[in-house]
């Protein structure tokens, strides 16, 4: 393997400005060592809107841990969007992502994926994760937030006899509702599992009261827990453990987790902070790009928009994979409505907009 | 949503340039505005419709280069092979004009930006071509594109070597003309590395001595890599079969074929009979449709088959080239056809031609532009007190 690098190197002689790589993705995209990508190798659909797929990533891949996120690169119209999926498989195994139709990416992947399709990847990446040490665990999840949960339930369960699993999920019925089947029967088969399956269209929403938990998990207060959904969901659980127990923290040290304490999962964030703005010129000077902006467009959408290559990661702003130095000018974070700026000062481009004109060094 | 601008304040928003361009004359503003609405129109046409086959169409064309590429430089490595010497270097040139043409060109200008593949973009394209493609694309881009066809400003206009426009002055030295164009044209490659450095813009003082010397590093860098290539690394391998000396002929003649080439074709976009050159004059105060009537008038076709706007990497559609130089390159034969509808409409004249028809008219203007004009002589007697 050492000689590989120098016979490649004395390859390129032949044929810079290429790479060999260049000549061996001409055979399997996968050798592109430039660009992380992925084979498909198999797609299963789970409910009607919805399937798992499960790839091949090339080398620069890493082993994801229980409750990770990779992003995910699909051309859709020839042009490249990049999303971020929870990866559903458990840790060790192959990784696969589990999909729900909810958008112009996710159509394309739930819809039109067949194995032998190429996926561009980005590593796992994520703090949402298992602890270090045994504790017992809630799990409260809502929709496609069961997605993560589904990958620590399968690390856990069946190879730990002294786990202690308690997930509740929360689902509008059971056709939508992901995984039901399977944690059904992990739940039967391990005693280290209860499942309970809330469907809102039959029992009403999932309220967030300590006698209802109390009702579907008696030692819920004893219990690390987890909670992964929609906004709202979160935003009432976060109330609800602020206010009954310890500070909710959303980025544990993994294994610190107190008695009693809460850690999130964000799956999309309100970007209301901007409405109603003006923006301005934006200027991406090492791009020489100029485009005007309005102030509720992400700059990263702006820059991408522009065609130029920005970088990018969960378009939250959570993983700062889209900081970009500021030059000059004034950002409006789009969550709390913000006005910031210091000129050298790394601006997360996905979830701030111009407020009047804006220099980046990009 | 967003809008983007190539050059936001570089262009009036209404109005005239102090002098317009001859060939436009008969036109109102009103025209003129007008005419930059309807191609305005057209691009945004075009990017409506750009999309997979777009793409299928550019990694199409990489990977017909690549596979040429690969079996060219291969088969010459058994050059001692008079079948194989043949096939390794008719393979060889046609990629490297495809390489250079209608994917380095066209990717530099950044008309494949839009997929968002760092494989082929703008930022991070490098091409089989003597000069960075950074440098190239600063003289490209910046200035060529942005002062088409301006004496004084556009340096292209005859590549500070040849004279190229009457409204260059004669010198003594421009007899050469015929004899520097012909001798440029087998290593038209090291032709533009060197004027991508810009050195009378250095000796003029308008570039900077940091600049010059980091220009030169990175094109010493680019040359070395690029010669050992071609006339070290492919020879010594072709040693092993004994066709050291023939796959070096191999490459030299495959790099003529395409210098000489992209020099015919390049020279046919802005030279030939019927392409207009201006004064700073007619810039000053441009609009956006005076700026398309300039591109339009200061540029030339070269009509023919579709292997002929392949291999020209869509330069035969120069117009329209230069009226959209980031619209993807397969899009232009269709644009064409509406742009030369727009100048018959508004009367501007539409340059274009067969490839012979065309070259031979360049060359007739670099003899003819060799010797003074009339009326030199008799000028600088009237001159002289």
């Amino acid at each position: 393997m050492i000689r590989l690098p120098r016979l490649a190197r004395a390859a390129s002689a032949l044929i810079t400005p290429l790479t060999p790589e260049d000549f061996l993705a001409l055979f399997n995209p996968v050798f592109s060592a430039r660009q992380l990508r992925g084979v498909v190798t198999r797609v299963e659909r789970e409910t009607e809107n919805s399937a798992t797929i499960y790839f091949r990533p090339g080398s620069g891949w890493h082993a994801h841990r229980a409750g990770q996120w990779a992003r995910i690169g699909v051309e859709l119209d020839g042009v490249r969007h990049w999303r971020s999926y929870s990866l559903s498989a458990a840790a060790g195994q192959d990784p696969a992502i589990t999909v729900t139709d909810a958008g112009a990416v996710s159509n394309v992947l739930v819809r039109n994926t067949r194995p032998g399709d190429v996926l561009f990847l980005a590593p796992p990446q994520g703090d949402f994760v298992l602890p270090e040490h045994p504790r017992a665990l809630l799990m409260l999840t809502a929709g496609s937030g069961i997605t993560p949960v589904m990958s620590m339930i399968r690390t856990l369960v069946p190879r730990r006899p002294d786990a202690d699993v308690v997930l509740v999920h929360s689902d509008r019925t059971p056709e939508v509702s992901l995984f039901r089947e399977e944690l059904n029967e992990l739940a039967d088969q391990f005693p280290n599992l209860r499942v309970t399956h809330w469907f809102t269209e039959e029992r009403g929403r999932l309220e967030f009261t300590a006698a209802g938990l109390d009702g579907l998990c008696p030692d819920w207060r004893s219990r690390a827990a987890y909670a992964c959904g929609p906004e709202g969901f979160l935003d009432d659980a976060e109330v609800f453990w602020a206010a009954e127990s310890a500070l909710p923290r959303t980025d544990p040290e993994p294994g610190a987790a107190d008695p009693g304490s809460l850690t999130i999962e964000r799956f999309s964030t309100s970007l209301a902070g901007g409405a109603g703005h003006d923006g301005g010129l934006v200027t991406f000077e090492a791009s020489d790009r100029e485009v005007e902006a309005d102030g509720e467009t992400p700059l990263l959408d702006v820059g991408e928009d522009a065609g130029i290559l920005m970088p990018s990661g969960c378009r939250m702003g959570i993983c700062h994979s889209c900081l970009l130095p500021l030059r000059a000018g004034q950002v409006r974070d789009l969550r709390t409505g913000e006005v910031h700026g210091d000129p050298g000062q790394l601006i997360q481009t996905c979830v701030s907009a111009a407020a009047g004109p804006v220099n980046l060094d990009h | 949503m967003t809008t983007t601008l190539t050059r936001p304040g570089a262009l009036a928003a209404s109005g005239h340039p102090l002098v317009r361009p001859p060939a436009a004359r008969h036109l109102t503003d009103e025209q003129i505005a007008e005419l930059g609405v309807e191609l305005d129109a057209i691009r945004d046409d075009i990017l409506a419709k750009r999309g997979a086959t777009d793409a299928a169409y550019i990694r199409r064309v990489i990977k017909v280069q690549r596979g040429l590429e690969f079996a060219g430089r291969g088969a010459l490595l058994f050059g001692r092979n008079r079948a194989a010497w043949i096939a390794g270097t008719t393979m060889l040139s046609f990629a490297k004009i495809l390489e250079n043409m209608e994917i380095g060109h066209n990717v530099l200008h950044g008309q494949w930006d839009w997929m968002r593949d760092p494989d082929i973009h703008s930022t991070t394209w490098e091409w089989d071509f003597v000069t960075p493609a950074r440098s190239w694309q600063h003289t490209h881009n910046d200035l060529h594109h942005r002062w088409t066809n301006v004496v004084g400003k556009d340096r292209d206009v005859g590549y500070n070597l040849l004279r190229m426009d009457a409204d260059q002055p004669w010198t003594p030295f421009n007899l050469g003309n015929p004899l520097y164009n012909a001798m440029l044209a087998p290593v038209f490659e090291w032709g533009i590395a060197l004027y991508d450095l810009e050195l009378p813009e250095y000796n003029e003082g308008l570039k900077s001595k940091a600049d010059l010397k980091r220009d030169l590093k990175a094109m010493g860098i680019k040359a070395v890599k690029q010669f050992t290539k071609d006339y070290a690394a492919t020879p010594a391998v072709a040693m092993l079969t004994g066709s050291g000396k023939q796959a070096l002929y191999g490459t030299l003649v495959a790099n003529a074929v395409r210098n000489v080439w992209a020099h015919a074709v390049i020279f046919c976009g802005h030279f030939p009979d019927g392409t207009d050159t201006f004064t700073e004059e007619m810039v000053e105060g441009e609009t956006r449709g005076d700026w398309y009537v300039r591109q339009m008038i200061g540029s030339a076709n070269i009509s023919g088959s579709k292997l002929m706007h392949l291999m020209t990497g869509n330069l035969s559609h120069q117009v329209e080239h230069h009226c959209f130089p980031d619209l993807p390159s397969n899009r232009y034969a269709e644009v064409a056809v509406r742009v030369r509808e727009i100048c018959n409409r508004y009367g501007l004249p539409y340059t274009t031609g067969p490839l012979p028809k065309q070259v031979a008219s360049t060359w007739a203007k670099v003899f003819k532009l060799a010797l003074p004009d009339k009326g030199f002589f008799k000028k600088k007697k009237t001159t002289t007190p």
